[in-house]
């Protein structure tokens, strides 16, 4: 071994820095200030999904609540009527709640909703002071809406929003 | 016992009584064979075609009669088709076969049928998670239909058949079962098919629509959700609901039922009652229960909750401590201890009971049943003998209705009572006038109001009637309070009684006098050493009054007259009452979804009931309350808890010796068996695994000696030219405290009324819906007019509970008020 090896070595390897220094994009993000999107199939905070027009997918059916391991959820149905009506059929979510504290991000929510009402979003900025502001409210989670006339609850025409469930497909089409 | 009959399901040897069905027989031995239109209460018919299976009977030879063997074995015959295990009953030598490929692909096609219309909205439908066709579907129906999704019928989904049951039109696959119960169980025809094939749907047939106090069984039995309450609607998923064991507190027939409670975010995050459901108890209610038991449960909840103890401060009812309340009252008490007079409703627990009764006898006090009703020292002497079940009486056997509308005073009686007459028991209904029950009754005696005991007397005579009771195998008389008060009602009872005696009807099971209580513990006040006033309002005058679980203030005019003269009064109560209004101290109790305690119901059985719900507030339960009024005045009793109290009631109460709480809690197992996990089977009524009760022992099956005094016959009263008799009756939905605070319930109770005949309306210039003035006694009342056919001239009846009030009958005036004071 040379007197100049480890010389030559140490400039090979600064030579590599220096290379990819030139060549490569940066891989660290600025966060908070600048954010990295999330994978497709991240699973953050949950939201509420409306139809397009405006009405909550969600029914109260409280399916959520019984996939969840955690215990997280709870939720309370009511009956719609076409001057008060929240979403499609005769029922709805007059009260859902999910402890962000107990949730573990699972998405067996997900998973047991009917009318993929609940999705788990991509938002993973929670944080929170006190353990009562952990657990989100229906108006915290439900999707905000595009128009005042899109706002729920809502008068609409009797005999239309009859069905909770969405039809279905025929499997084999 | 009947004859058994030996058969063989799917290879296991099953021996079951004769006459059972295949399915009843399976079920029995633990074999499940899927049903939706059987039930184990009702007749065949075979219309779901679920319960489809292989039958196979020994061939016999023509000539001989012996069965052909084969093998060594009998030979069996199958039907080249599947049977329904449903309308098939066991025979000797029968091979069944549920399970065998050609079965289970009959029940898999039966399935794949019912669904080609359902409309699968299990999410949002109430059955949901306790649903026989969800439940049959996971487990015997195929994977996927071939049917074609786009032919499914959409149908109307909001139907109200009554205002108490909605119908979704969708999810019914015309099982009949409520259509059947209605016909068979409840003897009430209120709902029918209409059209047929495709469209045949569920109607309710009567004005108003589903007029009937069962409705509410029929979403029990009902084996999708296509029939759901208007109370529970939407209101929780089943399985989120905790279940705890009650009895219910409406009327003396104690049906045993199941609180379902959660915690609900409406009620400010509170723990509340969501449904009352029936619990088996075949010798109660069977798996039934009425309307107001299922719904009128609402007084429980509610701002007019009392929380806090008060006193009276400055004319003011101001927050006190239970300390201070407490004290205030004993000082009072004390001060007035020749005047102290504890007035108690039959609402109350045996354990608040005897408290209270250790407390007015140790301080020499007088207690006093609240209560228009007497004689319940006689049904301690010959009440029904242990062992009764109405539902074991049947041909040979003969129940007596006296004095009372069973469907209006105790459902589940009127039920249960015309059960045994569809079974051949000889019903004898005698009231001055028509009531419901005659249409099953076999003899129906009228007499005018006043000749109650007369009626009784004329037994004595011979007579059809007299010799088909006297000759009857077992025999009940159930005696009402319709057109009497205290006295009335206690010679009533000393005839029915001395009628039973004599006829030998005492000291056995079935035989016996049955009180129809106004509320559901009267009977074990009676055990406990309470009487009823006969003059309650000269009871109460210029005394110390300690009011439990009552409202003689909002009830009638003269007794809140005669409390406003009293020198003190301390109300222990629920909610906010009239009678609250006027109290110089108030004490805060629990209800009793509260709470533990027992009750006695109409048939002497003692059952508990479990607390289910914390409590609201301070409150306490009443035995505790009186506890800590007794400690003030110096008296100690037990107060740790309800089994505590129990303990020494039953060693000082005589009829309660025997029993503890352990012993109130013992199971056998009955038939039919419902609400496990096959509820396609029974309907979702809870199983009972709390406890049957025990009925106490009658004087007369003890063997102690009977002593029933005669009672000579009042003077009648006799009003003049332009008055009118007016009587009591009694009525199921009434504005007392327990029922008014169920909105949904205001239709079926609707409003004061004063019910005449024709002619006598005719004779005052008075019409249907009228609002007359009735005056009596000093009182002062305006009702509206209700035209009866069935009502004897010249009597004017009046329910009790409506806000005007008679305890006995009364001369009364009518005045019309004015022609254009009519209401609708």
């Amino acid at each position: 071994m040379g007197v100049f090896d480890p010389i030559i070595e140490l400039t090979k390897g600064l030579g590599e820095t220096f290379r990819s220094f030139l060549t490569e994009k940066t891989v660290t993000y600025q966060y908070p200030e600048e954010k990295r999107p999330v994978r497709p199939r991240f699973r953050g905070r949950h939201v509420l999904k409306r139809y397009d027009n405006g009405l909550e997918k969600c029914i109260g059916c409280s399916l959520c609540a019984a996939a969840c391991p955690a215990d997280a959820i709870f939720v309370e149905a009511s009956e719609n009527t076409d001057e008060k009506r929240f979403s499609p059929g005769e029922r709805y979510a007059s009260t859902y709640e999910i402890n962000m504290l107990r949730c573990i991000y699972c998405g067996f929510c997900e998973d047991a909703c009917p009318t993929e009402a609940i999705v788990l979003g991509d938002n993973y900025e929670l944080s929170f002071t006190g353990r009562s502001e952990a657990i989100y409210s229906k108006d915290m989670l439900l999707e905000p809406v595009s128009s005042e006339d899109m706002l729920t609850p809502r008068k609409v025409d009797a005999g239309v929003f009859t069905r909770s469930v969405p039809e279905m497909k025929d499997p084999t089409d | 016992m009947s004859k058994q009959v030996n058969l063989t399901i799917n290879g296991k040897q099953v021996t079951a009584p004769d006459g059972l069905t295949v399915a009843d027989a399976a079920k029995l031995a633990g074999i499940d064979i899927p049903v939706f239109c059987h039930h184990p209460k009702l007749e065949p018919v075979g219309m779901c075609r679920m319960c489809l299976v292989e039958i196979g009977r020994p061939v016999f030879d023509r000539a001989t009669g012996q069965p052909v063997m084969e093998n060594g074995q009998p030979k069996i015959q199958f039907m080249p088709k599947l049977e329904t295990a449903c309308t098939n009953r066991i025979s000797e030598g029968m091979v069944v076969l549920t399970e065998s490929e050609k079965a289970t692909d009959g029940q898999r096609g039966t399935v794949e049928f019912l669904l080609t219309s359902h409309p699968l909205d299990c999410p949002i439908c109430d059955k949901g998670g306790e649903c026989p066709l969800q439940n049959l579907t996971m487990e015997h129906g195929p994977g996927q239909s071939r049917f074609n999704y786009d032919e499914k019928q959409h149908l109307a989904k909001h139907v109200p058949l009554g205002e108490l049951i909605f119908l979704d039109r969708e999810r019914c696959i015309q099982c009949a079962r409520c259509i059947r119960f209605q016909d068979e169980v409840a003897g009430e025809a209120v709902l029918g098919f209409d059209e047929r094939g495709r469209k045949t749907q569920i109607i309710s047939i009567s004005e108003p629509g589903f007029d009937s106090v069962f409705s509410g069984n029929t979403t029990d039995i009902c084996p999708v959700g296509a029939l759901t309450t208007v109370d529970f609607r939407f209101g929780a998923r089943p399985w989120e609901l905790k279940a705890e064991a009650s009895i219910c507190s409406q009327c003396p027939v104690g049906c045993n039922t199941t609180l379902n409670t959660r915690r609900e975010a409406k009620a400010g995050g509170e723990i509340v009652v969501k449904r009352v459901m029936p619990r088996q108890n075949e010798e109660v209610n069977e798996i039934w229960l009425c309307d107001k038991g299922r719904f009128a449960y609402h007084y429980t909840e509610g701002k007019e909750r009392l929380t806090k103890p008060m006193v009276r401060k400055d004319e003011k009812l101001a927050r006190a401590s239970w300390d201070a309340a407490t004290k205030f009252a004993a000082e009072n008490f004390t001060a007035n201890k020749k005047d102290f007079v504890v007035l108690a409703s039959g609402r109350l627990s045996n354990e608040d009971l005897f408290n209270l009764k250790s407390l007015a006898d140790t301080v020499g006090g007088e207690s006093i049943l609240y209560s228009d009703m007497s004689g319940g020292e006689l049904t301690q002497l010959v009440g029904v003998g242990a062992g009764t079940n109405l539902a074991n009486m049947g041909k040979g056997d003969a129940i007596l209705v006296v004095a009372s509308d069973l469907y209006e005073e105790a459902p589940i009686w009127w039920l249960r009572v015309k059960q045994a007459a569809d079974r051949g028991a000889t019903l004898i209904v005698a009231n001055p006038r028509q009531t419901k029950l005659d249409r099953f009754a076999k003899y129906t005696i009228r007499y005018a109001y006043g000749d109650e005991l007369k009626t009784i007397h004329d037994f004595e005579k011979k007579s059809k009637i007299s010799d088909e009771f006297a000759k009857a195998n077992n025999a009940v008389i159930f005696y009402g309070s319709e057109g009497l008060g205290v006295s009335g009602t206690y010679g009533l009872a000393s005839a029915c009684a001395n009628l039973l005696k004599e006829s030998g009807h005492v000291g056995k099971a079935n035989n016996g006098l049955v009180g129809v209580w106004q509320r559901a513990n009267d009977q074990g006040a009676f055990e406990i050493g309470f009487r009823p006033a006969e003059d309650l309002a000269k009871a109460l005058k210029g005394k110390a009054v300690y009011i439990v679980g009552a409202d003689p203030v909002g009830d009638d005019p003269n007794l809140a007259k005669a409390l406003k003269n009293a020198k003190f009064v301390a109300v222990q109560e629920l909610r906010e009452t009239e009678t609250t209004a006027i109290a110089d101290v108030v004490f805060p109790a629990q209800a009793f979804t509260e709470r533990d305690g027992t009750l006695v119901s109409g048939e002497r059985r003692v059952q508990r009931f479990h607390a289910a719900v914390p409590p609201k507030g301070d409150s306490k339960p009443d035995y505790a309350i009186t506890s800590m009024l007794a400690k003030q005045m110096g008296v100690i009793l037990q107060s740790a808890s309800a089994s505590v109290v129990f303990e020494i009631l039953a060693t000082s109460v005589e009829a309660f010796n025997e029993l503890s709480y352990e012993a109130l809690a013992q199971v056998t197992e009955q038939w039919p068996f419902v609400g496990r996990n096959d509820m396609y089977y029974g309907g979702t009524t809870y199983e009972n695994t709390k406890g049957l009760g025990v009925q106490l022992i009658p004087m007369a099956q003890a063997g102690g000696t009977v002593r029933i005094p005669k009672v000579r016959k009042e003077a009648a009263l006799r009003p003049k030219e332009k008055e009118l008799l007016a009587v009591p009756s009694n009525k199921l939905y009434d504005l007392g405290v327990t029922v008014r605070t169920a909105e949904f319930l205001d239709q079926r109770i609707g409003e004061a009324t004063v019910s005449i005949n024709p002619a006598t309306a005719k004779k005052f210039d008075v019409e249907e819906g009228q609002v007359v003035k009735l005056s009596y006694e000093g009182v002062q009342a305006e009702v509206a007019v209700k035209i009866d056919e069935t009502i004897a001239t010249g009597v004017a009846l009046l329910p009790r509970g409506m806000g005007v009030a008679i305890h006995e009958p009364v001369v009364a005036r009518v005045q019309a008020k004015s022609a254009s004071g009519k209401v609708k």
